[in-house]
């Protein structure tokens, strides 16, 4: 997203936001104005529109991380809601992921900072109304890119059966009634309509072997993903109840 | 019915239609009062029902008209016609007796015709656009109509003031109340036209729950005027005003109470109808009706309170009660909102027509219409300005166009108009006048070209979209990745909410509402998963009955060769299922496991075969006997269906397990020929039928499903499988289950346990060494007697419970497909 370019019709305005960004990464912390905050204005400003969300996700972070400057797996245990969650490992896991932390590596980061930690929130951002068709799709594909990462935890670009099994059963952990069985046969049957979307009439020996990212994409086709992936994130004051 | 009552309101027979009858009936009863009479004349008698009866019958025989040409009703709306009908009916009526004899009074319509409208609504609203929108909708449906009823009261005052109305006897108050009820968007007019319209979810949720919820606010602002205006202009205090305001959360949240309660109590109830099937949906109504009354009662708004409780019970309402109850509901709703739609747009039409309540005044009625209009558009562009400021979803430019011109005046503004006292609104008649012509302006007019006008602004249509396993599994993972992302990020947003309450739902208010049963086996995605099955399973069997045989599927030289294959490097996981069966690349395991299973067709399976032959002639004999019997507390079916439907459904085990046995591989070991459709439909199917066939096939029990109707389990497993059985649907599933209990011996089978997956689910039953069913119809000649033409009467396709048993009998005559529609297998 660093390379986005900011959207034309706020230029106007954007020199007074770079100001008051800079400012406001000032007032955040030193540390983060070296390593980010020259770097990824432009970014971060169409990915986080206001300046109270920033500061409001800094006060957040703090308190994940209990004012350590970065964040590691175990911080996320502090947050007693997210305890309930099925897919809980896979979201927590997600924040970790190289990949969508935009780095060029694959893998899993130990700990993330601030600045990741914003990268990751800013998946979830709106769509504004202002994008042009090139930029909805752009916005579109990290959504997505996103969301496969999570099922692909192998990272080899595929979402395998294997994969999707696991995913489909975490989903439904929830269910304590619900066999493992059904959860694998809706996995088997969800994947096998995957294939049935993407490649269509198959050879006899040909193999389905995972959904790419390709495939992915062809499945999202004709669902607003951007009325889906999205949280408002309010200025409001955090959750006190961090432990 | 509840109809009956309508009589008095409703419908006063002309007199001289009476007589005319009459006389014409005379002739035959006509012999005078000494005698006895064979045929006796009593049209006093039975006048009002009849005439209410007769019309009903014309009202829905005008629908039938209607819809045989479909350019008129692709083009008008039905509401439109209606109307139009009404007021060529009301030219009869009043050609033939001058008096204005039928019209719409206020207390059927709100008794009567309003509550099946809304609780229509209620039962079917999408509850997730529904609650994920509610701030939206609440603040278009408070404010916006507070909103219009000011300014367009204000207005014709100040517009009265400058005397371009002429002299009317009418004061501030006055067009005040006149304001509050002209500027309520009526939830049966928008439902009507926008049914028709299919503009996407989102804005049709807003227009149409800012009709139902603005009820409330109609009813205090028209309360409140109302007296206002009994007490005169001059003894309203300040005090007055604040108790209208107090009345309005009075009102409103009572009313939303009242609903919730009903509710709750109907899903309690729902949850013990077990043995009393077929009263069950009468439930649903009478309860929801009577939410509608007691708010009534209290004078709270009943809109609101019979919407919440359909919106509140339908979650539980539809798991507790059972398919075929369900169904019930769900047609009888229908048919009850739809009949009472038709009622009430033929009735306003007929109503017009009637001189007496004509008081025209082009001024207030033109200035009127630009009012409403100008005024809706105003608070909609204001309010959209304000909400978008913090909708995620951006309410655009060509939706603020839609949702002024959608918002359509009808019967409830008419109902409340006609409800004004005369003695107190001297000028009841104008406004009355009005108010038809607005109701006829927006229904008509605005009805009409809002169609165009969504095609033209290219305004987002709903799609209709097949339901996608991917879709529901990618929307479930969202909501948690979202909840997920509101905790991390601490905040309570949308997501937040939901998640908790779908905690506090799961937890609590689920254990108790819900059947133990539905509570276990109650997932959306699972029901989707069957959806997809039945569905798969329904169109092989079309494909199969147009081929002509099922052979298809094994015909390697089918023109669709395809072949999914998920031979993944997989972990040797203990893989208990056919689908991993199947997708095993070495399925040499099922090969051998043919050729052991060959081996092992024992006598004894064959003896068994024989004894059910036996038992299956005998069966069929004294059921028939009992065809006349009669029972109000059960549906029995037509024993001659039943059987045919018995001889279909085990005709298709038989092609299932043929195909099964194509599929595991006996000729192909490595290559799946078949269509692909086919293929992915049987593999889901079968990797569905594997809960199903977990059943210990030691369990001899014949009868168990139709214990297992009766008896609540509580093994979750089973709960499973009741599941399919309850629903009906998964009549695979039972062709499945129903094999593995066949195989009463228990046929243990080495070459498989040899696999890594030692499996307690694969019970192979005899079926599958049974050469023979491959090629069904040479059996069948040897068996069962039968009809080919029983089978043209099969229609369901959906197993019911009842018929189940009989799957016991082993094997069943196979019949060469018929000439059978697919439709037919739509319930």
């Amino acid at each position: 997203m660093a390379s986005h370019s900011p959207i034309p019709n706020s230029c106007c305005c954007y020199s007074r936001c770079k100001d008051i960004y800079c400012e406001s990464l000032r007032e955040i912390s030193a540390f983060q104005r070296t390593q980010w905050g020259q770097k990824n204005l432009a970014g971060f400003q169409t990915e986080l529109v206001t300046l109270e969300q920033i500061e409001h996700l800094h006060r957040r972070f703090k308190q994940i991380s209990g004012d350590q400057p970065t964040i590691r797996k175990e911080s996320f245990d502090r947050i007693p809601d997210l305890e309930f969650n099925p897919i809980r490992s896979k979201i927590v896991r997600a924040f970790f992921d190289k990949r969508n932390l935009r780095q060029a590596s694959d893998g899993l980061a130990d700990e993330i900072n601030f600045e990741d930690f914003l990268t990751i929130m800013s998946y979830f951002r709106p769509m504004e109304m202002n994008m042009d068709e090139e930029q909805l799709d752009h916005f579109r594909k990290e959504k997505l890119k996103f969301l496969f990462h999570m099922y692909d935890s192998d990272s080899d670009g595929k979402i395998t059966l294997q994969e999707y099994r696991k995913v489909v059963e975490e989903l439904l952990s929830r269910n304590p009634h619900l066999e493992k069985e059904s959860a694998r046969s809706i996995a088997d049957g969800a994947m096998m309509e995957a294939a049935s979307i993407c490649v269509g009439q198959m050879e006899p020996d040909q193999v389905y072997e995972g959904i790419t990212f390709e495939d992915f994409l062809k499945m999202w086709q004709g669902i607003d993903i951007d009325t889906k992936m999205h949280v408002r994130f309010l200025t409001m004051e955090p959750i006190a109840h961090c432990h | 019915m509840r109809q009956v009552p309508l009589a008095e309101g409703l419908l006063v027979l002309p007199a001289a239609l009476v007589v005319q009858e009459k006389s014409s009936g005379d002739h035959t009863a006509g012999s005078g009062p000494h005698f006895f009479q064979i045929v006796s004349f009593k049209w006093d008698h039975v006048q009002e029902p009849y005439i209410i009866a007769l019309w009903i019958l014309v009202a829905s025989l005008a629908k039938i008209v209607f819809h045989l040409s479909h350019k008129v009703t692709r083009v008008v709306p039905e509401s439109a016609l209606l109307i139009v009908l009404g007021l060529f009916l009301g030219g009869i009526v009043w050609a033939a007796d001058h008096i204005a004899s039928f019209t719409l009074t206020p207390n059927v319509f709100f008794f009567y015709l309003l509550p099946p409208i809304v609780l229509d609504a209620g039962y079917f609203m999408p509850n997730k656009l529904f609650f994920g929108n509610l701030g939206t909708i609440l603040l278009y449906a408070v404010i916006g109509t507070v909103w219009n009823a000011a300014t367009t009261g204000m207005s014709l005052y100040g517009v009265y003031l400058s005397g371009i109305m002429g002299q009317l006897d009418i004061g501030l108050l006055d067009f005040l109340l006149f304001g509050s009820l002209i500027a309520a968007v009526d939830p049966v007019a928008v439902l009507a036209v926008f049914e028709e319209v299919h503009v996407n979810e989102v804005l049709f949720i807003i227009v149409f729950g800012e009709s139902l919820l603005n009820d409330a606010v109609t009813v205090v602002l028209y309360n409140v005027f109302d007296s206002f205006v009994a007490m005169g202009a001059d003894n309203v205090t300040g005090v007055d005003c604040v108790k209208g305001i107090v009345s309005f959360f009075v009102v409103s949240l009572g009313g939303t109470f009242v609903g919730i309660a009903f509710a709750f109590l109907l899903s309690l109830v729902t949850r013990f109808t077990k043995h009393v099937r077929i009263i069950e949906p009468g439930f649903v109504f009478v309860i929801s009706y009577l939410s509608y009354l007691t708010a009534e009662m209290l004078s709270l708004s009943a809109i609101l309170a019979i919407t919440f409780c359909g919106v509140c019970c339908q979650k539980y309402v539809k798991a507790n009660i059972c398919d075929q109850s369900s169904t019930t509901v769900r047609y009888t709703m229908k048919m009850l909102a739809s009949g009472s739609e038709t009622i009430i747009f033929m009735f306003l039409g007929i109503s017009a027509v009637n001189p007496d309540i004509w008081t025209w005044n082009t001024a207030f009625i033109l200035l009127t219409l630009v009012f409403i209009s100008v005024y809706r558009v105003i608070g909609v562009v204001i309010q959209t300005w304000v909400l978008n400021h913090y909708r995620v979803v951006q309410l655009e430019i060509i939706d603020q166009v839609v949702m002024s011109y959608g918002g359509l005046r009808g019967a409830v503004a008419f109902a409340l108009v006609a409800l004004l006292d005369e003695k107190k609104v001297k000028e009841k008649n104008l406004f009355v006048s009005t108010t038809i012509i607005v109701v006829f302006f927006t229904v008509i007019f605005q009805g009409l070209t809002i169609k165009p006008l969504v095609q033209w602004l290219k305004v987002k249509r709903s799609e209709h979209r097949e339901p996608k396993l991917n879709e529901k599994l990618h929307g479930r993972a969202f909501d948690h990745i979202l909840s997920a992302v509101e905790d991390i990020s601490g905040q309570i947003g949308h997501n937040y909410l939901r998640d908790k309450w779908s905690n506090f739902d799961r937890k609590i208010l689920s254990k108790v509402l819900m059947r133990r049963s539905a509570q276990k086996s109650r997932d959306q995605i699972l029901n989707i998963f069957h959806e997809l099955n039945l569905k798969d399973a329904i169109s092989y069997v079309a494909e199969g009955e147009r081929r002509g045989s099922l052979a298809f599927i094994r015909s390697s030289s089918t023109d669709n060769m395809v072949n999914v294959d998920f031979s993944t490097p997989r972990p040797s996981t203990v893989e208990a299922s056919v689908s991993c069966l199947l997708r095993e690349k070495a399925s040499s395991v099922c090969l051998d496991m043919q050729a052991l299973e060959q081996r092992r067709k024992s006598i004894r399976d064959t003896e068994d075969t024989v004894t059910h032959h036996t038992l299956q002639q005998y069966l069929y004999k004294p059921r028939q006997e009992h065809i006349h019997l009669y029972s109000r507390h059960e549906i029995i079916q037509n024993e001659d269906e039943k059987q045919d439907k018995e001889i279909f459904h085990r005709t298709m085990r038989k092609r299932l397990e043929s195909f099964k046995s194509t599929k595991l591989g006996i000729n192909q070991p490595k290559k799946l020929n078949k269509s692909h459709k086919r293929d992915r439909g049987q593999k889901r199917r079968n990797s569905n039928a594997i809960p199903n066939g977990k059943i210990p096939s030691e369990n001899p029990v014949q009868d168990f499903i139709l214990k297992e109707k009766d008896v609540e389990f509580s093994d979750p497993e089973e709960n499973y499988e009741s599941l399919h059985m309850d629903k009906g649907v998964d009549f695979l599933a039972n062709v499945t289950k129903q094999n593995c209990t066949d195989a009463t011996s228990g046929i243990d089978n080495p070459a498989f346990s040899a696999d890594d997956d030692q499996s307690i689910y694969m019970k192979f039953p005899p079926w599958l060494t049974d050469e023979d069913s491959v090629v069904p119809s040479q059996r069948a000649r040897v068996q069962l007697p039968y009809s080919p033409d029983n089978f043209r009467r099969l229609t369901p396709f959906r197993l019911s419970n009842k018929s189940v048993d009989s799957f016991l009998l082993a094997d069943g005559p196979e019949e060469r497909p018929r000439a059978f529609l697919p439709e037919t297998t739509h319930m």
